[in-house]
C-alpha cells in the first residue's frame, strides 16, 4: 500500500513539525476519477495520464496547485497507480524545492470517500488542505479563497469547506454545461454564501427544484442559482477527512459528502462558496468536457498552461510557435507566477498597439470562436484577446508546432491546432480545430475536423476524422472514416475503407460482460465501483502483446482491423451525444427542445388545472383582507391528513399488524382532535390509492410476463408454471388484499359504529380495475406464443380468477352491509350513481344486481 | 396618467372582530382618528390619480364608505362607489365592476393600505417594462410594541412573520415566484424551466406584497374570464400570472390567435420591440435561444417594485395590525398623520381638556372634545373625539375610539376600546379588544380577551 516515495518524503514532511506557526499548505489530489466514463481508454491508462493538449491531466493540476502557493501535494492513487508512480517518478515534479510530491497508493478504494478515509489513517494532514482531482485545470489564485475560508473558520469553526464555483450557464434545453455535466442547482445565501442546496439534475423531481421549508425560513433571503458551474475544487478543514471517517457510507464527494452535510443540520457543519470570475477552473469529467477544456487551452483561457508556455517539466520539447509569437522577443516562455504574467502583460499590451482600422469581419471573426470571451474583464483576457485579434488580422492561424513538424506545402492547417513534435502531415490533407500528438504520421487528402490525435498514431490516405479521440499508436487505414463521436482506444487499427460508426468506442479489450444485471450496473454508477480499479488491472497487460489475431473480431472493424467496438448501450448511455466530444447533432437539440416544451406545456397545464394550489375555499375570504386563521386550520388538516396517508402507507407496505395501525391511527387522532369521521375521510383516499397500486402492480407484472413468454422457445411446460405461479400471487395479492380492506373497515366499524358511512363505495370502484388489468392478462397470454394446449389449461385459471374477484366483490359488499359498516342508502345511491359509468363499472353491478334488488326491496318493506 | 384605479375598501372581516361593526366597516375604522381609507385616498390624491373606483363590500357599508367620502372628499377626488356582495374575493369584486374599467392599465390598491410608497412610481414600473402586472412589495412591518416588557405579546411578535415567499430576478425586478396562504409554509417548489431561463433567482420571505398591484386590463379581465375559479387576486390571479410568464397562454394587447399563427416567421422581431416603452431585453425574450426552426413560446412579464426600506408600508388586516399601525403613525411613521405635532411630539386638540397632574407622553394622540380626569397618564396611544375619562386612569400602547368612556382608576394597557365603550371604575384591562357599545363592570379585570356585544 505505502509506496516508497512516502517513507522516502516521510523524512522531509517530518522537518518541520515544530515549525508550525507557518503551517504548510497541503493539497490532496486524487488522481483516480472513480468513474467509467473514459472508458474503454482507462482500462489502459490510468485518466490522469491522458493527455490534454499533448500534455498528461496530472500535470495541469499539479502545476496549478504548485503555481497557487501550495507546498505538499499528496497524490492518491488507485487504478493503475504503478503507472501514475511512475509516470511522476520520471516528471520533474519530485525535484522541485519547496514543493513536495507524495503518492498514497491504494488498491481497494472505489471511491473518494475511500480515498478521504485512508488519507485520515495516514494522519498526514495537519490543517486545511486542498481537495481536487487529478483532471482539474485551473489558473485561479487560491489566496483569497483560503483567506476568506480562514477567516471564516476563525469566526465559526463548522465551516468546514469552501467550494469553488464559477458562473456558465447551462443550456437551456439539453440540461447540462458546457463541459458535458448535468446542469446544477444550488441555493446559497447571498450575504455568507453559504451553501444551502445542491442539487444535480436528477430525474426524480422533473421540472421543479424543491427547495426545504426551513430554509427558505431561516433564510430571509436565498439565492438561486442556475447558471454555476462546480469547478470541484474544495478548500477543507481536516474535519472533512474525519467526517468521511465518521460517515463511512459517504462515497462521492457531492452526492454523499456535500448532500450529507447540507441535510444533517445536528451536526451543523456548513459549506460555504467562492465564486471565481475571470480566472479558468474547470475539471475534465467526460468526453465532451475533454473537448471544451482542450479548446480553452489552446484559446489560452488556461494561460500560463498553454502549449506555448513550458510549464510541464516532462516535456522538455519546446513548443514554439509560428505566426504572431515569433514577431515577439522571447521565443518560448516559461511559466511564471500568475501575478508576473499580469503586470507583465501590460507591457506587452503596449508593444502590440492594435491597428486602428481592424476589419470588423475578423473582428467578428475573433469573437466567433472564442464566443465565452465576451464579458470577462480581466486585464490579461483583455491582453489574450488582443493577440487573437492580431494574429486573425495577421491571418495567420494560431498553432504550436515544434520545429521537426513536417507539414506538406499543400496541407492546410486550420486555427486553433496544435501540431505535435515529429508528425508529418502529408499533401491537401486538412486539419481544423484539432490537436495532433507526437510522432503522428498523417497521409495525404486527410481531412481531420475537431478531433484528438494523441501520440504516435498513423492515418493512412484518404480518411476522414471528425470530432474523434484517437489514442496512442492507432492505425487508421486509407480510406476509413470515423464519424463524430468516435473514441479509438489505443493500437487500435481500423480497416481499409471503414466507416466507424457515430459514438462508437473502439477497444483492443472486449467489452466488459459482467455488467449484465441491474444491480451491478447501479452500484457502478452510484459508487463507481467498478471503476478504472484493480479488477481492470489485469487486462490492461495484454495489449503490450500484439493483438492482432483476434479470430472471429477482424471483421467487426473492417477488413485486417483490429479492436472490439463497444455497444453504446452499455450502462444506459443511450444519451451517448450528450457527453461526447462531438457537438451536439442539430436532430437531437431538436428532438430535446420538443420534449422540453411538451414539457414546459405539461407544466403550464397542471399548474392552471390547479389554479389555487388547493386553496380556494370560497367564502373564507372577504374582499380585500387576507385571513391567517383560517390557513392555519387548513395547514393542520393537511399535516394531519399526511400523517394519517404517511402512517398507513407504511403499514400496508410493511405488512404491520393490523392492531398496531389501529392504535397508531388512534393516537393520532386523538393527538390532533380531529373527529372520527374526519379519520375516516382521511383514509379513504389512501385506501383508493393502494388499489390503485394493486391495480398497476398487476399490470406490472403482467408485462413480466410477457416478457417470460417472449423468451427462448424452450420449456413451454416451464414458462406455464411460471405463468401460473403468477397468476397464482396476483389473485393471492387481490385476495389478501381484500381480506386487509375487509379487515380494516371492520375493525373501523368498531369505531364508527354510530356514524352512517357514505363513502365505501368509491372504494370499490378498484374492482373494475382489477379487471380490467386481469383482462390485459388474458390478451397477453394469448397474444404470447403459449402452446395451444396450455392456452386452455389457463383459460378456466383465469375465469376463475375473474369470476372469484367479482363474487368476492359482491361478498364484500354483502359482508359491509351486514356489519353495518355501509349504509343501504350509500349502496344505493352508489349504484345508481354507476348506472351511467362505463362497461367496466356495469360488470360489477351486475354482479351485484341481487343483492341491490334485494336491498331495494328490503327497504321499500321497511317503508 | 392613463390609469384607473380601484381601491378594494371591502367591508365585514372576520380578523377584525369586534372591532368593526354595522356602523363602523372597515374602510373606516380610524387609524390616528381618521378612517383608514383616508390613508389610501389622499396616498392617491398626492399623486394626482383622482378618478376612483371605491369597492366596498354590502350595500349598507357602501352607503355609509360613500357618504363619508362625499363630504371629506368633496371637490377633491372624483369616486365612484361600487357595493358588492359580500364574500366574492377581491377577483369576483373586479369582475362585478368590469364594465367600468376602461383604461389600458389598472391600479388596484386594497382599500387597508397605510403607506407613503409612490403608486407612480410601481406604475411607471408596469409601463417601463410593459408588463401585465406589477406587484408593490415592502419589507414585513415589525409586529407588536417595539419596547420589550410592554404588552401586545403575541408570540408572532417574536420572530418576524412571514407573509410570502417571493423569487425575483438578478435584477430585482421581475417577478418568477410567489408564494402565498398556506403555501408559504410548504417546501418551495421552483420550476426548472423558469431557472434555465433566468440563472439567478432570489428568493425572499422578508418581502411582503403590500396588495397595490398595476395590471393590464386586457389580460386581468381575460384571466378572470377564462378562469372561473379564481377568487382572490393575491391568491390566484397573480400566482397564476407569474407561474405562466414563459408560456404564456393569454392574448397580449388582444391580437387573435389566428392572426398569431400567420406571423409566426416575423416573431421573434415582434418580440423584440413591445413598445415603446420597453427598456433592456429581459430573459423573457429568449427568443433568439431557440433553435432554428422553432418558435419560443409567448412570454408576459410580471414585474415589482420593492419599496425603499425607509418607507413605510402596511396593511390593516387584523389586529395587531390595527395596534401596530395606529402606533406607527402617531410614532416613527406620524408624516402620514396629516397632523403637526407638537414640540412634545404628541398631538392634543386644542378642544380637549385635561385634569390637573394628568400627563400626556409622546407618540400620542388626543382627539377633539375629550376630556380627561385628574392624575391620568396616557404614553403611547390614541384617543378618539369626545371621550369622558376619569381620574387616575392609565392608558399605555391602547387606542380608544370616539365617544368612550373610561371611569376613574381603570387601567389599560395593550388594548383597543370602540366607540361608545363604558368601562365602568377600576376596570383592568390587558391585550384586550372590547366591541363598540360594551359595557365593562366595575372591578373586572381582563387580559387578552376580547369582549363585546352578543
Amino acid at each position: 500500500m505505502v509506496s516508497k516515495m512516502v517513507q522516502k518524503k516521510g523524512g522531509r514532511v517530518s522537518e518541520d513539525p515544530e515549525n508550525l506557526a507557518t503551517v504548510r499548505l497541503q493539497a490532496v489530489l486524487l488522481a483516480d476519477s472513480f468513474a467509467t466514463k473514459f472508458r474503454p481508454i482507462t482500462f489502459e491508462r490510468p485518466k490522469v495520464l491522458l493527455p490534454l493538449v499533448n500534455v498528461p491531466m496530472i500535470d495541469y493540476s499539479l502545476h496549478w496547485l504548485e503555481s497557487a502557493g501550495v507546498e505538499e501535494v499528496f497524490v492518491f492513487c488507485c487504478a493503475h497507480a504503478k503507472q501514475v508512480i511512475n509516470y511522476l517518478n520520471s516528471s520533474h515534479w519530485l525535484s522541485i524545492p519547496s514543493f513536495t510530491v507524495t503518492t498514497i497508493e491504494s488498491n481497494d478504494a472505489i471511491s473518494a470517500g475511500d480515498a478521504l478515509r485512508l488519507i485520515y489513517e495516514r494522519n498526514v494532514i495537519r490543517g486545511d488542505f486542498v481537495l481536487i482531482s487529478g483532471d482539474t485545470v485551473s489558473n485561479m489564485s487560491l489566496t483569497q479563497a483560503l483567506q476568506e475560508h480562514k477567516e471564516r473558520r476563525k469566526k465559526d469553526s463548522d465551516a468546514v469547506m469552501t467550494m469553488v464555483i464559477k458562473k456558465s450557464k447551462p443550456c437551456q434545453f439539453i440540461c447540462q454545461t458546457r463541459l458535458g455535466t448535468d446542469e446544477l442547482f444550488m441555493a446559497i445565501d447571498p450575504s455568507t454564501k453559504q451553501l444551502l442546496h445542491y442539487e444535480e439534475n436528477s430525474d426524480n423531481l422533473k421540472g421543479s427544484v424543491v427547495l426545504d421549508k426551513t430554509l427558505v425560513a431561516e433564510n430571509p433571503s436565498v439565492s438561486l442559482l442556475n447558471d454555476m458551474q462546480d469547478c470541484y475544487i474544495d478548500i477543507c478543514s481536516p474535519e472533512v477527512l474525519s467526517l468521511f471517517t465518521d460517515n463511512f457510507d459517504y462515497q462521492h464527494l457531492r452526492r454523499h459528502f456535500v448532500k450529507g452535510l447540507l441535510v444533517d443540520d445536528i451536526m451543523g457543519y456548513k459549506i460555504f462558496t467562492h465564486e471565481i470570475h475571470s480566472e479558468y477552473a474547470a475539471r475534465v469529467d467526460n468526453f465532451k468536457s475533454y473537448d471544451t477544456i482542450s479548446k480553452d487551452i489552446m484559446q489560452r483561457w488556461t494561460y500560463p498552461m498553454v502549449p506555448d508556455v513550458q510549464f510541464s517539466g516532462n516535456h522538455p520539447a519546446k513548443l514554439e510557435r509560428q505566426g504572431i509569437y515569433k514577431a515577439s522577443e522571447t521565443p518560448s516562455l516559461t511559466a511564471y507566477p500568475l501575478s508576473t504574467i499580469i503586470s507583465g502583460s501590460s507591457s506587452l499590451f503596449s508593444s502590440f498597439p492594435l491597428p486602428p482600422s481592424s476589419s470588423p469581419a475578423n473582428f467578428k471573426e475573433a469573437l466567433l470562436l472564442c464566443p465565452h470571451l465576451l464579458g470577462r474583464p480581466f486585464v490579461a483576457d483583455l491582453f489574450f484577446t488582443k493577440m487573437k485579434l492580431i494574429s486573425c488580422l495577421i491571418s495567420v492561424s494560431v498553432c504550436a508546432a515544434s520545429p521537426e513538424i513536417v507539414p506538406s506545402q499543400s496541407a492546410q492547417i486550420g486555427p486553433f491546432t496544435f501540431l505535435g513534435k515529429g508528425s508529418n502531415i502529408g499533401d491537401f490533407s486538412k486539419i481544423t480545430n484539432s490537436v495532433i500528438g507526437e510522432g503522428c504520421s498523417i497521409g495525404s487528402n486527410v481531412s481531420i475536423e475537431g478531433s484528438y490525435i494523441w501520440n504516435n498514431v498513423i492515418i493512412h490516405d484518404g480518411c476522414k476524422l471528425k470530432h474523434a479521440i484517437v489514442c496512442d499508436g492507432a492505425v487508421i487505414k486509407s480510406g476509413a472514416v470515423l464519424e463524430p463521436g468516435v473514441i479509438l482506444s489505443f493500437k487500435v487499427v481500423i480497416g481499409q475503407q471503414f466507416v466507424v460508426p457515430a459514438y462508437s468506442k473502439v477497444s483492443l479489450i472486449p467489452q466488459p460482460i459482467n455488467q449484465d444485471s441491474d444491480e451491478e450496473l447501479e452500484y457502478a454508477d452510484n459508487c463507481s465501483a467498478v471503476a478504472e480499479s484493480p479488477s481492470v488491472s489485469t487486462s490492461f497487460d495484454i495489449p503490450n502483446g500484439e493483438l492482432t489475431v483476434q479470430s472471429a473480431d477482424v471483421s467487426e472493424v473492417g477488413i485486417s482491423g483490429v479492436g472490439y467496438i463497444w455497444s453504446a448501450c452499455e450502462a444506459g448511455h443511450e444519451e451517448e451525444w450528450r457527453h461526447s466530444v462531438a457537438p451536439i447533432p442539430q436532430d437531437k437539440l431538436e428532438e430535446v427542445v420538443r420534449a422540453a416544451l411538451a414539457e414546459l406545456d405539461l407544466v403550464t397545464q397542471e399548474s392552471s388545472q390547479l389554479p389555487a394550489s388547493g386553496e380556494l375555499k370560497p367564502g373564507s375570504e372577504t374582499a380585500n383582507s387576507l385571513d391567517g386563521e383560517n390557513e392555519e386550520a387548513k395547514d393542520d388538516s393537511i399535516d394531519f391528513e399526511r400523517e394519517v396517508e404517511a402512517t398507513f402507507l407504511r403499514a400496508v407496505h410493511e405488512g404491520v399488524e393490523q392492531e398496531h395501525v389501529i392504535l397508531e391511527m388512534n393516537s393520532l387522532r386523538v393527538i390532533m382532535l380531529s373527529n372520527l369521521l374526519t379519520l375516516f375521510q382521511k383514509i379513504n383516499p389512501t385506501v383508493y390509492e393502494l388499489h390503485k397500486n394493486v391495480a398497476t402492480v398487476v399490470t406490472k407484472w403482467g408485462g413480466l410476463l410477457q416478457h417470460y413468454l417472449q423468451t427462448d422457445d424452450e420449456q413451454a411446460r416451464g414458462r406455464a408454471m411460471y405463468l401460473k405461479e403468477f397468476l397464482k400471487m396476483n389473485i393471492e395479492v387481490i385476495l389478501k388484499f381484500e381480506e386487509m380492506c375487509l379487515e380494516s373497515m371492520r375493525d373501523f366499524s368498531s369505531l364508527f359504529a354510530q356514524e352512517p358511512l357514505k363513502q365505501i363505495p368509491t372504494e370499490l370502484q378498484w374492482i373494475p380495475t382489477l379487471e380490467t388489468s386481469l383482462g390485459q392478462l388474458r390478451m397477453e397470454i394469448q397474444t404470447a406464443n403459449v402452446p395451444p394446449g396450455d392456452r386452455v389449461s389457463f383459460s378456466p385459471f383465469l375465469g376463475w380468477s375473474f369470476k372469484q374477484v367479482k363474487e368476492d366483490a359482491v361478498e364484500i359488499l354483502h359482508l359491509l352491509y351486514d356489519k353495518d359498516i355501509l349504509s343501504e342508502d350509500a349502496i344505493l345511491s352508489w349504484a345508481s350513481e354507476k348506472e351511467g359509468g362505463d362497461e367496466a363499472d356495469k360488470i360489477f353491478i351486475k354482479q351485484s344486481e341481487v343483492f341491490i334488488q334485494w336491498l331495494k326491496e328490503a327497504s321499500e318493506e321497511e317503508d | 396618467m392613463d390609469f384607473q384605479v380601484v381601491v378594494l375598501a371591502g367591508g365585514a372581516s372576520a380578523s377584525l372582530v369586534p372591532l368593526i361593526s354595522k356602523e363602523l366597516p372597515k374602510p373606516l375604522l380610524p387609524v390616528a382618528n381618521r378612517p383608514v381609507l383616508s390613508y389610501v385616498l389622499d396616498l392617491l390624491e398626492s399623486n394626482n390619480l383622482k378618478d376612483l373606483i371605491v369597492v366596498v363590500e354590502g350595500e349598507d357599508a357602501a352607503l355609509r364608505v360613500g357618504s363619508w367620502i362625499s363630504s371629506a372628499y368633496v371637490d377633491r377626488l372624483r369616486v365612484e362607489v361600487a357595493a358588492v356582495p359580500e364574500d366574492i374575493g377581491t377577483a369576483g369584486a373586479i369582475r362585478a365592476i368590469a364594465h367600468y374599467l376602461t383604461a389600458n392599465d389598472i391600479l388596484i390598491v386594497s382599500g387597508d393600505l397605510v403607506c407613503d410608497v409612490p403608486p407612480g412610481a410601481v406604475a411607471a414600473a408596469h409601463r417601463r417594462h410593459d408588463a401585465v402586472v406589477t406587484s408593490l412589495l415592502c419589507s414585513v412591518p415589525v409586529s407588536g410594541p417595539l419596547e420589550s416588557g410592554s404588552s401586545g405579546g403575541k408570540d408572532k411578535a417574536k420572530k418576524p412573520r412571514r407573509y410570502n415567499i417571493i423569487g425575483l430576478d438578478a435584477t430585482s425586478q421581475f417577478l418568477l415566484f410567489v408564494a402565498t396562504g398556506a403555501e408559504v409554509k410548504k417546501d418551495v417548489r421552483v420550476q426548472k424551466g423558469l431557472l434555465h431561463a433566468v440563472g439567478k433567482m432570489e428568493i425572499r420571505s422578508d418581502l411582503m406584497d403590500a396588495h397595490l398591484y398595476a395590471f393590464k386590463r386586457s389580460v386581468l379581465i381575460e384571466v378572470l374570464d377564462q378562469m372561473e375559479t379564481f377568487q382572490s387576486i393575491k391568491l390566484d390571479v397573480l400566482p397564476y400570472l407569474v407561474r405562466t410568464q414563459l408560456r404564456s397562454q393569454i392574448l397580449l394587447n388582444g391580437s387573435p390567435p389566428a392572426e398569431e399563427n400567420g406571423h409566426e416567421k416575423v416573431a421573434p422581431q415582434i418580440n423584440q420591440l413591445p413598445g415603446p416603452n420597453t427598456k433592456a431585453l429581459s430573459f423573457h425574450d429568449h427568443s433568439a435561444s431557440w433553435p432554428s426552426g422553432f418558435t419560443a413560446p409567448k412570454t408576459h412579464k410580471c414585474c415589482v417594485y420593492i419599496a425603499e426600506k425607509s418607507k413605510y408600508c402596511a396593511r390593516l388586516n387584523n389586529i395587531q395590525a390595527f395596534s401596530d399601525i395606529n402606533r406607527d403613525v402617531i410614532g416613527e411613521a406620524s408624516h402620514l398623520s396629516g397632523y403637526s405635532f407638537s414640540t412634545h411630539n404628541n398631538v392634543i386638540h386644542p378642544s380637549a381638556e385635561l385634569g390637573s397632574k394628568t400627563t400626556v407622553g409622546p407618540q400620542c394622540m388626543l382627539g377633539e372634545g375629550s376630556q380627561l380626569g385628574d392624575k391620568c397618564s396616557i404614553k403611547r396611544s390614541v384617543i378618539g373625539r369626545h371621550c369622558r375619562i376619569g381620574s387616575n386612569v392609565k392608558i399605555v400602547n391602547s387606542v380608544v375610539m370616539n365617544h368612550a368612556t373610561i371611569g376613574d382608576g381603570c387601567s389599560i394597557q395593550g388594548s383597543v376600546i370602540c366607540g361608545n365603550v363604558q368601562l365602568q371604575e377600576r376596570v383592568v384591562l390587558k391585550d384586550c379588544e372590547v366591541g363598540a357599545g360594551y359595557v365593562v363592570t366595575a372591578g373586572s379585570e381582563y387580559k387578552g380577551e376580547s369582549l363585546a356585544r352578543r
